[in-house]
């Protein structure tokens, strides 16, 4: 059986824009201490007296960045989504131009896409509960 | 630098257009935020000339703990005061912090005057002066939103700017910071408008490598569980500030009409519950900030006939509910957002102006300034009157709005007589929303920025009420002096002090080690004493003498939560004071 997780980000008006999420992505996932180098952006749509919005990975069920990919590196996950393998990404920047959402940044100085991995980092470090990871069981996987 | 043994100051003329880059090892003593700030700008400021001047430095600076750790999100800013006459100092959250550490700066200085009106952007690898003719006496909201359209800057920035008010060089002109915050009090914006100055756009995607990430991740995640989930910060994130109104009403310590009670009968209307009752509409962090204290509440206007009407969203917190609300006798929460709102829009600092306005009301009442000069009539409870005299005080119609934005006392000490007896300032600077006592005064007077933040007089007073039988002056000035350099620690590092219960000292250091700078208690304590004495050294140089800020009798006619205070007793705690500054 396999658990699949996907990033949600279900209560956006709730948001306070604090970064707290970005920050942790970047300090637990990529040791960075700026919000430029992680796995989700929370946008503001008209300033900061307009809706906050989370740019994240929907997990689709089509991932065209995944498709794109000429190395495999980037690969469909059972349940939808992708999942980036590191070592095998030669920095194309393919996934980052076909990603349906616009979504997916590259990070010029790793060489690598910034792709979410959906381990709920960010979920544990917002403060007001604007994220969630959802789980599914998938019987039969691998 | 972060983990590195300088301090990064960018360098800005506004005669020449140049820019230079220093990396200055000798300021790493002065820590940051406030201490290297007031250093450099002990270094640059013009003594003998005008605090207007063109040559007048304006620095910025954050701290080594900037954005890299929770709640470490404020950025200072120290300029010579063309409201005090001396040294300035204001400190403002937001975005900014996290903008000049992504920028990899630690401090900005900005001298001259250019030869026509301009805004910057800032980045890492390119600075570039626009053209800012068109927007100059533009409303701060509008002038924010061509900045942010035209700087091209995307992402994680900040944009800095002064309305009307700092355009025309009035004293009592703040900086806007991004959209809720600012560098209210002290007359920063004049010094912008002097320099012909609109903005700043700050931006960057600097990354740093976390060095100990083990250590580093476990005592961020001891600090962020320390600040949401012990309830040490929950006030403000509840009610925020206003909390306060109704507590302090209770116990005669809330302004109001001009400090002719220090209760409002009016309270429960504009308390923190009522706001977030009635027009609450989010709450707002600072970037790298957990807490969520800005209060963000919905004002909805009616400007015609059918139904027509207006809204936005107006940030507001205890000191406007005091100096827009029961300072001037407005009832109701949509009255208080109001005036805030013009304010905020004409670029003024929201404290001064509404102390201003209380002002005015009275001396016209008494028949100590006329129509003539005011041109409407200013009067208790009165919101329109009110909206047209923000209007007037930000664009001077006459020599008379010229005069009182440049503050209660540059205004009275013109104008003569006993007209200083119920001006509240302390310092040179308006007073704040507390009527605690005695300390709350000598505070506000002796406090490196007149702010009820230097050393929070308003707390030494409530601590201390509890035993008043045995208050003694000496104890009061060592308080205030205890605190002031405390205090100095968290505006140099710059952690809000609204954290200062999650980050005591102990923390402080282990948060340092973990970025590598090595301190103690002790010696942060001593490196606070030394930046605390520049700054005193400072103000003496521009000529500032506590003795030429007489209290004013209203301070000892309305009773504070301990009843009169005693005018002896308050020369007391400032002889005590002196004393003590001058070890
Ligand atoms: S990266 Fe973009 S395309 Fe790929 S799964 Fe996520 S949202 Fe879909
Ligand atoms: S789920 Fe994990 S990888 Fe994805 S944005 Fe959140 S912290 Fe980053
Ligand atoms: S942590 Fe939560 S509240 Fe803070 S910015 Fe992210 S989504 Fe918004």
């Amino acid at each position: 059986m396999t658990v699949i997780r996907k990033l949600n980000a279900p209560a956006m008006s709730k948001c306070i824009l604090c970064y707290s999420c970005m920050l942790a992505c970047a300090r637990l996932n990529y040791r960075a201490h700026s919000v430029t180098r992680c796995a989700l952006k929370i946008k503001t749509a008209g300033g900061i007296s307009g809706k906050y919005v989370a740019d994240i990975c929907r997990s689709c069920i089509d991932p065209t960045c995944a498709h794109v990919c000429p190395t495999g590196a980037m690969s469909v996950k059972e349940g939808g989504g992708a999942r980036l393998t590191k070592s095998k990404c030669i920095g194309c920047r393919k996934c980052v131009e076909a990603c349906k959402l616009n979504y997916l940044d590259f990070d010029e100085e790793l060489k690598l896409p910034l792709m979410c991995t959906h381990c709920g980092i960010c979920v544990k470090f917002c403060p007001h509960g604007c994220l969630e990871i959802l789980t599914e069981n998938k019987e039969g996987g691998q | 630098m972060l983990y590195q043994n300088y301090i990064r100051v960018l360098y800005i003329d506004l005669f020449t257009k140049k820019i230079k880059f220093e990396n200055r090892e000798d300021l790493c003593e002065y820590i940051g935020g406030s201490g290297v700030a007031s250093k450099i700008f002990s270094e640059l400021a013009d003594y003998g000339s005008e605090p207007l001047a063109p040559s007048q430095p304006i620095v910025f600076a954050i701290g080594p703990m900037s954005t890299i750790f929770p709640i470490c999100t404020k950025a200072v800013c120290s300029f010579f005061s063309p409201q005090t006459g001396e040294y300035g100092e204001s400190h403002a959250g937001g975005r900014l912090a996290m903008a000049i550490r992504l920028a990899n700066i630690d401090a900005i200085v900005i001298t001259g005057r250019a030869q026509s009106p301009v805004y910057i952007t800032i980045k890492p690898d390119d600075i570039i002066f626009h053209d800012a003719e068109p927007l100059w006496r533009l409303g701060v909201s509008e002038s924010g939103q061509y900045m942010r359209s035209m700087a091209g800057a995307p992402g994680n920035r900040s944009i800095i700017r002064i309305g009307p008010a700092g355009a025309n060089c009035v004293p009592t002109a703040g900086i806007n910071v991004d959209t809720y915050r600012h560098f209210g009090r002290l007359g920063a914006g004049a010094v912008f408008g002097s320099k012909n100055l609109k903005g700043l756009v700050i931006c960057g995607e600097k990354d740093f490598a976390i060095k100990n990430p083990a250590e580093y991740n476990k005592l961020y995640s001891e600090i962020y569980d320390k600040a949401t989930k012990t309830g040490l910060m929950a006030k403000y994130h509840e009610l925020g500030t206003p909390k306060n109104v109704l507590p302090l009403n209770k116990i005669n310590a809330l302004p109001s009409y001009n400090l002719k009670q220090s209760n409002y009968e009016y309270a429960a209307n504009i308390s923190g519950e009522a706001f977030a009752e009635e027009v609450l509409h989010r709450k707002v962090s600072c970037s790298g900030c957990p807490i969520g204290c800005i209060h963000i509440g919905w004002l909805r206007k009616l400007f015609d006939a059918g139904y027509e009407y207006e809204s936005c969203g107006v940030s507001y917190d205890h000191e406007l509910v005091f100096s827009l609300g029961s300072q001037l006798g407005i009832k109701n929460t949509t009255g208080v957002l109001n005036l805030i709102n013009e304010t905020e829009e004409m670029g003024l600092d929201a404290i001064s102006c509404g102390v201003i306005l209380g002002y005015m009301s009275e001396a016209l009442e008494k028949g100590d300034i006329t129509l003539s000069e005011t041109i409407v009539e200013v009067k208790f409870g009165e919101i329109d009157n009110y909206l047209k005299a923000i209007n007037y005080i930000a664009n001077p119609p006459n020599d008379f709005y010229r005069d009182i934005g440049r503050g209660l006392y540059n205004f009275t000490a013109r104008k003569g007589g006993d007209s200083y007896q119920y001006a509240l300032q302390l310092g040179g600077l308006e007073i704040s929303g507390y009527f605690t006592g005695p300390a709350h005064l000598i505070g506000g007077l002796t406090g490196i920025r007149h702010s009820h933040l230097d050393n929070a007089g308003y707390s030494i007073d409530q601590k201390l009420l509890k035993d008043a039988s045995t208050l003694s002056a000496k104890t009061v000035a060592e308080k205030i002096i205890e605190e002031e350099v405390i205090r100095s620690v968290y505006t140099s590092l710059v952690i809000c002090l609204f954290a200062r219960e999650v980050y005591d000292l102990e923390t402080v250091c282990r948060a340092l080690k973990v970025i590598e700078i090595n301190a103690s208690p002790d010696s942060l304590k001593s490196v606070s004493s030394k930046i605390l004495k520049n700054k005193l050294e400072i103000r003496k140089k521009m000529g500032f003498c506590i003795d030429n800020f007489p209290l004013a009798s209203r301070y000892f006619e309305t009773p504070s939560p301990y009843g009169l205070i005693k005018k002896e007793f308050t020369d007391e705690i400032i002889t005590h004071y002196k004393k003590l500054i001058e070890q």
